[in-house]
């Protein structure tokens, strides 16, 4: 590393810890709304470095990550019981497993394609997910399932924390978060994390070195898949509902876009963009019916002006301030 | 596994309804696959005009008491509203990241489906069929079957065919196959290639709007209504093979055909019910059955 860079990566982990403790402190200096509002901000924010982790350093585009999301919600309501609560590490454990499965055998297939056909084939069998939850009577249709009671944190007869209390629901999110990206920082130093890099600018050169492209693909869309259902798992916690919205395109949409305003394939950017498109989208719900407008017209605006996201300003910002 | 046949004048009836519902598709398809062919831009939003279509021809047709004045004058609108969402937004794209197409294009849907909303709310319409078009055909003692929905049949293949004339036969055919194949070269021998995008982007949203305009008697109108249409086009161009109208045309009316019987067919599989419980899912597992065999679609180049 030469010297700037150092500095620059010295910078990047001081930013980093003074952003956990700041999230650390949210819940002592803010009201209940605002500690859920945020609990909401990390759960997407996940979601989208999730996302981020294909499209941003894998070059892989995909519409249809909702689905794995949303599976993972739908593996919590199944799990839990009617009226008892269902074990925490197990049920989480359970679904996150399930999305990796579903991710892998849909990487399997659609990884076959690239580029375009990857957007269309992503958004296609991410639909027909959304079909199999929306006609199927084992899902509950369209209204999905209610988890009516959290689950519970038990550890051997042990309890840690109560997930009814929004503070301590806040806790494992944030702990879950500051996990998952943490990996991906280690796992994007690795060998592994640099062949997938090198495979999103010259997927072919890879192959010409010897990289088995097609399974380096595979591996990083089954993370991403499995990071994607800790977020649905997680959402499906926080709400006490799953409905198949959870695995429609829509949501699929918004995460490519909180991964973009933010900026791909920047660690912090798509946590950033989801805490951008959250705030704005509230703000923007408080001013109109058509909300959504205002929404379509950022995301139109960022497509044409901001193609490196906010990360990209702040890029320029950091380069001008070392020259 | 247990099949449960079906009588023979009902799978006439669905028969002709799955050529109909795949050559509608058709029309909406091959705008989409025309503009990816030609300037290599996918358009999510492309549904959200067959949904401008029918909210059109239900309005005009009120305005003007008269589908047949509401579609001309609506296709007119169309090609007016497509040209102008060429030269505003999609020209900026051209040598842009696929990414940034798909991120623009959605926000269009987001941005259409609210102007939608403005101007002529949620609610669901009905669009009456023109009286001369309004008889059926009995075909047995019970059962018939709507003229509408033959015009409509008939209406699409004319299209289709004179699309294929166009392309293949005339000079402005000559030009968009020019621009598609290579688009400095077509430019250097003196063609507009600027222009020419801006037609053929216009022509594929006023496809869209038009198969639209002429569903609503049939389907309603209903906010959304894009959306549904948009994924299954998705399922046709990838079974076709992008840029391939003629793909589009038989992977259209392949998707008719296993949607509409995987609706009316029953299907147990091991004392489960299959189909028609889990009938949306169908065309999805054709889609992965032609992926697995020929991941560039049926009539698609080789994935390069």
């Amino acid at each position: 590393m030469s010297a700037p860079d150092k500095a620059r990566h010295l910078r990047g982990v001081v930013a980093a810890l003074v952003v956990l403790a700041l999230l650390a402190a949210v819940p002592f200096g803010l009201d209940k709304f605002a500690v859920q509002f945020t609990t909401r901000v990390l759960i997407m924010a996940l979601f989208a470095s999730s996302l981020n982790l294909i499209v941003g350093y894998g070059g892989m585009v995909s519409l249809g990550h909702a689905a794995f999301f949303g599976v993972a919600g739908y593996v919590l309501a199944f799990a839990a019981p009617d009226y008892e609560a269902a074990n925490l590490w197990i049920s989480l454990a359970l679904a996150t497993a399930v999305a990796a499965l579903l991710a892998a055998a849909i990487g399997a297939l659609v990884l076959r394609t690239r580029g375009v056909y990857l957007i269309m084939v992503t958004l296609a069998f991410g639909q027909m997910l959304f079909h199999l939850f929306h006609d199927g009577s084992f899902s509950g249709g369209s209204d999905g399932r209610y988890i009516y009671v959290r689950p519970s944190a038990n550890l051997f007869g042990w309890t840690p924390f109560d997930l009814d209390r929004h503070v301590h629901l806040y806790y494992l999110v944030l702990a879950l978060f500051t996990l998952a990206v943490a990996g991906m920082a280690v796992m994007l130093q690795s060998p592994f994390g640099r062949a997938l890099q090198g495979i999103r600018v010259n997927e072919n050169r890879m192959r010409a070195l010897g990289f088995a492209t097609y399974r380096y693909k595979l591996v990083a869309f089954t993370l991403s898949g499995a990071l994607a259902g800790v977020a649905g798992y997680l959402a499906a916690l926080q709400f006490g509902v799953v409905n198949p919205e959870m695995l429609g395109w829509h949501l699929s949409g918004s995460a490519l876009m909180m991964v973009i305003l933010g900026g791909m394939g920047t660690l912090f950017g798509p946590a950033l963009g989801a805490a951008v498109l959250l705030l704005m989208e509230l703000g923007f719900q408080a001013l109109t019916k058509h909300w959504q407008l205002l929404t379509g017209a950022v995301v139109v605006g960022v497509a044409l002006l901001l193609p490196r996201g906010l990360a990209g300003i702040a890029r320029l910002a950091t380069r001008a301030a070392d020259d | 596994m247990r099949w449960l046949a079906l009588p023979f004048d009902t799978f006439a009836i669905q028969l002709l309804n799955a050529v109909q519902y795949g050559l509608l598709l058709f029309l909406v398809a091959s705008g989409l696959t025309l503009v990816f062919g030609i300037m290599g831009v996918i358009n999510l939003a492309h549904g959200s005009f067959y949904m401008i279509g029918a909210y059109l021809a239900w309005s005009l047709a009120e305005h003007f008491g008269n589908l047949g004045i509401a579609i001309v004058v609506g296709v007119a609108l169309s090609l007016l509203i497509g040209a102008a969402l060429e030269w505003l937004f999609i020209r900026r794209l051209y040598d842009r990241d696929h990414l940034y197409q798909v991120l623009l294009t959605y926000g269009l849907i987001l941005i259409v489906e609210e102007l939608r909303s403005i101007v002529w709310g949620d609610d669901v319409h009905a669009v009456p069929v023109p009286d001369w078009l309004a008889a059926s055909i009995p075909l047995t003692d019970t059962l018939s079957y709507p003229v509408y929905r033959l015009w409509i049949s008939g209406v699409c293949i004319a299209l289709a065919i004179a699309m294929a004339f166009v392309i293949q036969r005339t000079r402005i055919g000559m030009t968009i196959r020019a621009g598609a194949s290579n688009r400095e070269m077509a430019q250097s021998l003196g063609i507009d290639i600027r222009f020419v995008q801006l037609v053929v982007f216009a022509v594929g949203i006023a496809l869209a709007a038009f198969a639209g305009m002429i569903a609503a008697p049939v389907s309603s109108v209903f906010p959304g209504m894009g959306n549904q249409v948009i994924i299954i086009c998705f399922v046709v161009v990838v079974i076709g093979g992008i840029g391939s109208v003629k793909g589009a045309l038989v992977a259209a009316l392949l998707i008719g055909l296993v949607d509409t019987f995987g609706k009316v067919l029953e299907l147990e599989v091991a004392g489960i019910p299959v189909l028609p419980e889990l009938a949306g899912m169908s065309v999805y597992v054709l889609m992965a059955i032609v992926l697995l065999w020929r991941p560039e679609g049926l009539f698609g180049k080789r994935a390069p």
